[in-house]
């Protein structure tokens, strides 16, 4: 009985988190498609939100200014990040140390000082604030989360196979593509991922370093808070979408992956 | 193999001017005065005791302590018990739960922060909902009760994850042989589960007090313009007023401050554990 009533109580504890976490990303959807201003009442479905959207050029903007930045940033940071760890493995303690060290810097430091110490640094440098000074703080915080995500994929490799490559002939270059590359793909793929969320979440970075009209989606909901605006729930409802199917694709392509591997491993037995 | 070293040269010069000199000139913007050109760099305490001696900022980071501490106690009394009921599932049903956890987390702050906005308004759903009972309505949105609630919303998730972790690092085995010797559940619990899980909490703490201290758009959003933390006036000092000495001085005093707090966490959980083993 007393065991019963404590399952219960879990369950209930379980259910009240998820509809915690869940019941206000459901509202904000939900509520993107009222056809009325109201926050507390569904007139009925509409789409005059994502209308308003989709003709809000300011918006528009920030959404493509959001994508681009995003994809930039990911792409530099992955390969300027696996080629830092790659060196980083190869490395000495002392520059191990130190680099470790630096990139604990942004991941600890809370992130409005790593946004204002961006800031005073790229106005002294008198760099126009804007895209550039985005994407540079975009990469610089994005390439410590690609090489914690590498690094322990290389520690974990033979050393041996990189000499017997060599030895057989494989230029450095080479070695490292068809070699070291491949067995650290999981990683690098991780990295990756979470660079792009980073980077497509960032706002509080991003709102002390940008400047001259170019925002992204966080700055924009930022701004026009300030009154009730239902078409900042069309567009968080848009943010709610990429992230959920980039997750499931992220979550899904493994098991995918694995069973094309298991089937052509069955059709050729 | 010479050829691999030379690959994170160009990432420590990379770093050095992108990480490290922002965070030195933060520093040096601190201690000097504003106005001086490079040749004649006086260094100055003005900053600092700009701040200490206005009773308007000394309340604010009063404020913004009290959140902080009162966000990650809420988080600690609902995250500690959702991680130990995980904890306890069938490994399956441990993968989905921490899914459904970690996925909100994925999803933009400020997106999730505006979305309690429009259900704590005075025309939103909770309001709605007591306006059924005839209560209210009642001023939800720009109160520090909002401001916490969009805090440990953001935020309990981190604790949750850390305290699972160390709950599924630990050995079930230690609680059998606590209760073969006698003790009973809640005994076993604040005996041995408890101090062997103590450091996912302190890990949680440190993923929950960092950014509930510094954190200026939740306030922003739920507390409206008269509720300003610490985070609220850095902003303004550098995107208002443009006092970058002032700004960098506050910014390293809330640095200072969580770097106590951290060190005073693991000093309660040190003098915790050491007792525990005593006993």
């Amino acid at each position: 009985m007393e065991k019963k009533k404590r399952h219960i109580l879990s369950k209930l504890l379980l259910a009240f988190i998820i509809f915690f976490f869940y019941a206000p990303i459901v509202y904000t959807v939900i509520f993107s498609f009222n056809s009325s201003k109201s926050l507390s009442r569904f007139a009925g479905f509409s789409l005059q939100w994502y209308g308003k959207l989709f003709r809000n050029s300011d918006m528009m903007d920030s959404i493509f200014y959001t994508v681009v930045i995003a994809v930039l940033a990911t792409v530099i940071s992955t390969v300027a990040g696996t080629i830092t760890a790659i060196g980083l493995s190869k490395s000495n303690k002392v520059i191990k140390a130190v680099v470790g060290q630096i990139n604990d810097l942004p991941v600890m430091n809370p992130e409005i000082v790593t946004a204002i110490g961006l800031l005073m640094l790229f106005s002294s440098l008198a760099i126009n604030k804007g895209f550039t000074t985005l994407l540079l703080a975009h990469i610089m915080f994005c390439i410590p989360y690609v090489i914690l995500s590498v690094l322990p994929k290389l520690r974990s490799l033979d050393p041996n196979i990189l000499d017997a490559a060599l030895d057989l002939g494989c230029t450095p270059a080479g070695a490292l593509i068809k070699v070291i590359v491949p067995q650290i793909t999981s990683g690098i793929l991780a990295g990756a991922l979470i660079a792009f969320t980073m980077s497509f979440d960032d706002f509080v970075i991003s709102y002390f370093v940008t400047g001259n009209g170019v925002n992204n989606i966080s700055i924009m909901i930022y701004t026009m808070s300030k009154r009730v605006n239902p078409t900042i729930n069309a567009v968080s409802s848009l943010v709610v979408l990429v992230i959920t199917v980039f997750l499931i694709f992220a979550n899904l392509a493994p098991v995918i992956k694995e069973r094309k591997l298991k089937r052509s491993i069955k059709t050729k037995s | 193999m010479r050829d691999f070293k030379g690959m994170v040269y160009p990432y420590i010069i990379w770093s050095f001017a992108l990480i490290v000199m922002p965070m030195l000139m933060i520093v040096i913007y601190a201690f000097t005065k504003e106005g001086n050109s490079v040749m004649n760099v006086r260094f100055t305490l003005e900053n600092f005791a700009y701040f200490f001696k206005d009773k308007v900022f000394v309340d604010v980071l009063r404020r913004s302590l009290m959140i902080a501490v009162i966000t990650t106690v809420v988080c600690i009394l609902l995250g500690y018990p959702v991680a130990y009921v995980i904890a306890r599932l069938k490994p399956s049903s441990q993968m989905l739960m921490v899914l459904i956890i970690t996925l909100p987390t994925w999803i933009n702050m400020l997106v999730r922060t505006y979305a309690l906005r429009g259900i704590l308004d005075k025309t939103g759903v909770v309001n709605s909902i007591l306006g059924l009972f005839g209560i209210g309505p009642i001023k939800l949105l720009e109160t520090p009760f909002a401001v916490v609630l969009g805090m440990v919303y953001n935020f309990v998730p981190f604790m949750i994850l850390q305290v699972y972790n160390s709950l599924c690092k630990m050995d079930y085995s230690y609680i059998e042989a606590a209760n073969d010797l006698g003790a009973d559940n809640v005994q076993s619990f604040f005996r041995v589960t408890l101090p062997l899980s103590l450091p996912g909490v302190i890990s949680g703490i440190a993923l929950v007090f960092l950014p509930a201290v510094s954190s200026f758009f939740i306030p922003r959003l739920l507390g409206g313009g008269q509720y300003m933390l610490i985070g609220n006036v850095i902003e303004n000092q550098f995107l208002i007023t443009g006092n970058w000495g002032f700004g960098s001085a506050i910014s390293l005093i809330m640095s200072v401050i969580i770097v106590l707090a951290m060190y005073l966490t693991r000093y309660v959980d040190k003098k915790v554990s050491v007792k525990g083993g005593n006993d």
